[in-house]
């Protein structure tokens, strides 16, 4: 881990995403005291918390695989920060109670552990930490290891939650629908360090590095050597057959030195129509047809090269007779593609 | 039916011999066991005064609470020192330096009982080594004796019962996920909470069946008290050895293991209905 | 004890089978005796002499008592119990056979030995042992430092605190009665005043607990006590004096005045004995003098063989006449049989005073 900064602003839902082992998890172990940072300081509402214990920070975390208390009923679980804190019996009940009823499982208090759906736990889990109404909620994928028909379901209900208790989350995920989906910030996180920290739409439609590109939603890539036109303009030449116009407006690409290009499959029309001027073009063989509903896509490969690229394919009955096999013509609008110059480099942005 | 036929006969020719071994050294001899207790040991038929004996004499009863008493004692010492060396090992040291630990516990227990106890003996006699050591460092002006005494007993009592505690401890701990402490620890609670929220009630079947046999080897114990103990302390083991190899009254030393049977029995029944464990649990 | 009665069983069992299959005319002599007491030179001497193979099977006084009993006096053609063990078994089991005194060597044994074993195992006007080994139970003093010990009772002397040891055992309350004007010995029939007598040592020995480093359990603890000189006096046997002796020359072991108390064991011929003529043959062989101190001189324990003296190795023959020449030997006290439930009381006094603080 170095030199990570960031701020979480009050009663938002901030996400960490990144690949496995990018250091996203020792960043929460540390904000939850359970690791101690080489250097520099963590402040909460502006006090330094570097030296203080886990068990005293303001700060309380939903574990991975949930650590709820298989010794303990529902009950005391939900019970057992308040107790450590000395509360009155009544408090307690009535608080748990309270706490109970607002995760929607007001009667599992005598439930054992081991009785609970994994939904439910999930809910228990949060409804642990939240009782004790910590500052700020860490939470370590804890959707992990829900099937996927219940993760669903659950990204909306903590998104709610989050939003009905106003408590600042900071949740770490690899998925990036999980963080996408629920957060109002996103950081994403890459070999110990912040590539781009924002919104998820503009980390969707402007991520300022190639991993970012990469990591966030789908995407095609291509490497290109650029070269300017006769007219001026900065074409990319691409598996030596291929002259893509680049928006490159903003940076001095290097003749000769590769970049790559990055185009999102939505941003793929099949067959562009005459009007598209502007528009690249490519003469490709198709792979496969994925055929999942409204999010359906053609796995196509470039005359000439291996590479797969994924097109959007547009249930409007237009593009039904393509099968496997066919050739086929795609392109894309300029504007919408990104190019990166050098080794995952610096973002070359006209806008 | 003839598969099922077949089964029955495999089964008879494994059972058999188990069987047999049961009923040949366990069974029968017990059965003459009990049948001795409840003969006189001068002519005469059945009598119960065997075991009146151990009532309406207090030197025998008393002799038994005392080291029922000191039983316990050691019981509850070993668990206060198994639970976090088990703790050391299996949640601090990990894997490799975990095995190699467990080994240092385990070499003891390759010699004898008598040569465990001799060690004691020559660390702690007047003239052995802690003696020695300290006289010539000055913090003893003379020679101490620091064997025959109570505290001497019961040391070498839980030294040479620990590891039948760390063992099963170390087997539950094992299983205790280290999320759950942290998780406690994250809630809020220091460490001695840690540990009686969550360590010890996860690790009470383990407890359990270590506290059953360390209790057991406690109160069976016989050379330890004898060698350790010295001029005051009189085991109930000892009270049967000496009614059957002594006195030639196996009458009344079958009654006696009878009783301590039925009365240690009695005590870790009592155990468990407190701590809220069944045997069965606590067994696998 | 779970095992013993299995072990038992199953020699009951193995043993009627044996008997069953014994032929009559048997050139075999099956000797049931103690570990030492048959060494294979004196063995092999035996058989070039009357022609007869000895079978030895080592064993202990409750053992030959056992297995004797399970085949009522068969099995073996000789054994070698304690004197005390012989007349309460014959009499309850009958496993022993009177001893034709006119067919052993009389001139070769020690006639006060021979007198009192055949005192201590008469039944009904005939006597069932002879005398072979005997051992005693005296004191064992670091003379540098205890020089004033010269009774059991001197154990109880406050200015030794802490540096006495013995048994917590029944030598020990025989041996301090002894010393303190009792004659436990005769109260032997008598267990109301026997109980009396206890009580009397109960007291003695509670009060006399101060003095005592440890009450000592086994012969290699006593060693060490006395080694390391953690302890000055201790009740003991004469074999743990003189080894000490030979190290230290301060250590050894002396006879207590009012006498020391001993052991004999016997030569003894079970009641459906096989063969006679080598059971009396091996008697008056082992006791013959030389042969008698072949065993003492390895082994160290007195043997009844009169004249066995002349031929012990010079610091053994040093030993027995430092320790216990002939006017020591006069003064023993010779284990009596035990009548039946005289133990029980001992030990019940015996934890007693185990138990005091």
């Amino acid at each position: 881990m170095d030199d990570v900064s960031f701020d979480v602003e009050d009663g938002k839902f901030f996400s960490i995403l990144g690949p496995s082992g990018c250091g996203k998890t020792t960043l929460l172990r540390m904000i939850a005291g359970f690791i101690r940072q080489d250097e520099g300081t963590i402040l909460f509402n502006g006090e330094d918390m570097s030296a203080v214990p886990p068990n005293r920070r303001p700060v309380n975390l939903v574990f991975q695989n949930l650590a709820l208390f298989p010794m303990m009923d529902v009950f005391e679980n939900v019970a057992f920060g308040l107790r450590r804190r000395g509360e009155k019996d009544a408090a307690v009940t009535r608080k748990v109670h309270d706490m109970l009823g607002r995760v929607g499982l007001p009667d599992a208090g005598k439930k054992r552990i081991g009785q609970l759906s994994g939904g439910q736990k999930q809910r228990i889990a949060i409804a642990r930490c939240l009782v004790l109404d910590p500052a700020v909620l860490l939470l370590d994928e804890p959707l992990g290891a829900l099937d996927a028909k219940l993760r669903e379901h659950m990204k909306v209900e903590l998104k709610t939650l989050q939003a009905n208790v106003g408590t600042t989350f900071v949740y770490i995920t690899h998925d990036q629908s999980e963080a996408m989906v629920m957060s109002d910030t996103v950081a994403v996180m890459n070999r110990g360090a912040f590539e781009q920290t924002g919104s998820p739409q503009e980390l969707y439609h402007r991520p300022r590095s190639s991993f970012v590109a990469q990591f966030v939603g789908n995407n095609n890539r291509f490497s290109v050597t650029p070269a300017r036109d006769e007219k001026g303009l900065v074409r990319g030449r691409y598996a030596g057959r291929f002259d893509f116009l680049l928006d490159a407006a903003g940076c001095d690409l290097g003749e000769g030195d590769p970049c790559e290009l990055f185009v999102r499959p939505e941003a793929m029309v099949i067959e562009p129509e005459g009007g598209a001027e502007r528009f690249n073009r490519m003469a490709v063989q198709v792979r496969a047809v994925l055929f999942d509903g409204g999010n359906s896509r053609l796995l196509v490969t470039p005359e000439g090269t291996d590479d797969e690229i994924v097109v959007m394919l547009p249930q409007t009955g237009l593009y039904d007779h393509i099968r496997a096999g066919d050739r086929i013509t795609v392109g894309w609008n300029p504007d919408l593609s990104l190019c990166f110059a050098g080794n995952g480099g610096v973002l070359c942005d006209g806008r | 039916m003839g598969g099922r036929g077949r089964l029955h006969l495999g089964f008879l020719f494994f059972f058999l011999p188990v069987a047999l071994w049961l009923l040949l050294l366990i069974v029968l001899p017990h059965l003459e066991l009990l049948r001795l207790s409840f003969t006189s040991s001068r002519p005469g038929g059945f009598t119960l005064g065997n075991y009146m004996a151990f009532f309406s004499e207090p030197i025998y009863w008393l002799t038994f609470v005392r080291t029922a008493l000191y039983s316990i004692l050691v019981t509850f010492l070993v668990m206060a020192i198994a639970l976090p060396v088990a703790f050391y090992i299996t949640k601090v040291a990990r894997v490799r330096a975990g095995g190699l630990l467990m080994a240092l516990i385990l070499v003891p227990f390759w010699v004898s009982e008598l040569i465990r106890v001799y060690g004691w003996i020559i660390l702690l006699r007047e003239s052995g080594v802690i003696n020695r050591l300290f006289t010539a460092l000055g913090l003893f002006s003379q020679p101490v004796e620091l064997l025959y005494n109570d505290v001497a007993m019961i040391l070498g009592l839980v030294y040479t019962s620990m590891l039948f505690m760390v063992v099963p401890i170390v087997g539950v701990m094992d299983a205790l996920d280290d999320a759950l402490i942290e998780a406690a620890y994250d809630l809020g609670a220091s460490k001695t909470a840690i540990w009686r929220t969550i360590i010890i009630p996860h690790c009470m079947p383990g407890m359990v069946s270590g506290g059953i046999i360390v209790f057991m080897l406690a109160l069976g114990s016989y050379l330890t008290p004898n060698l350790m103990g010295g001029k005051n302390s009189l085991w109930f083991t000892e009270q049967i050895y000496n009614q059957i190899i002594l006195y030639f009254n196996w009458n009344q030393g079958a009654a006696f293991g009878f009783l301590l049977l039925l009365l240690s029995s009695l005590i870790i029944w009592i155990a468990l209905r407190i701590t809220g464990q069944n045997l069965g649990e606590v067994v696998k | 004890m779970k095992r013993s009665v299995f072990v038992l069983f199953v020699i009951a069992v193995l043993t009627v089978a044996s008997v069953a299959c014994a032929a009559p005319a048997n050139p075999v002599l099956r000797v049931i005796t103690w570990s030492g007491y048959a060494p294979q030179e004196l063995l092999d001497k035996f058989t070039a002499e009357t022609g007869y193979k000895v079978e030895i099977t080592l064993s202990n006084n409750e053992e030959m008592i056992s297995k004797l009993r399970a085949t009522r006096g068969g099995g073996f053609d000789l054994a070698q119990p304690s004197q005390d063990r012989i007349s309460s078994v014959v009499e309850q089991y009958g496993i022993y056979q009177p001893i034709d005194y006119a067919r052993i060597n009389e001139d070769q044994i020690d006639p006060s030995l021979l007198a009192a074993v055949k005192k201590n195992t008469l039944v009904d006007g005939k006597s069932y042992a002879v005398p072979h080994i005997y051992g005693t139970e005296g004191l064992v003093i670091n003379k540098a430092k205890a020089p004033d010990v010269k009774d059991f009772k001197d154990l109880l002397d406050p200015k030794y605190a802490g540096r006495v040891s013995y048994r917590m055992k029944r030598p020990t309350l025989i041996g301090m009665g002894f010393s303190l004007g009792y004659d436990p010995f005769s109260l032997y029939g008598k267990p109301e005043e026997y109980q009396k007598f206890l009580d009397e040592m109960e007291k003695v020995l509670i009060a006399g607990k101060p003095s005592v480093k440890t009450y000592w359990d086994n012969g290699d603890q006593l060693l060490q006590l006395l080694r390391s000189g953690e302890v000055w006096a201790a009740s003991a046997w004469e074999q743990a004096g003189w080894k000490l002796h030979g190290e230290n020359p301060d250590i050894d072991y002396i006879a207590p005045a009012s006498g020391a108390l001993a052991w004999v064991d016997t030569f003894a011929i079970p009641a459906r004995s096989e063969n006679l003529e080598g059971a009396y043959a091996y008697i008056n062989f082992m006791l013959r003098p030389e042969n008698a101190a072949f065993f003492t001189n390895r082994e160290t324990y007195g043997t009844a063989s009169k004249d066995a003296v002349n031929f012990l190795d010079p610091e053994i023959k040093a030993n027995f006449t430092r320790g216990l020449p002939p006017e020591v030997l006069a003064k023993i006290n010779w284990y009596p049989t035990v009548p039946a439930g005289i133990e029980e009381m001992e030990g019940r006094t015996l934890d007693k005073v185990k138990a005091a603080r």
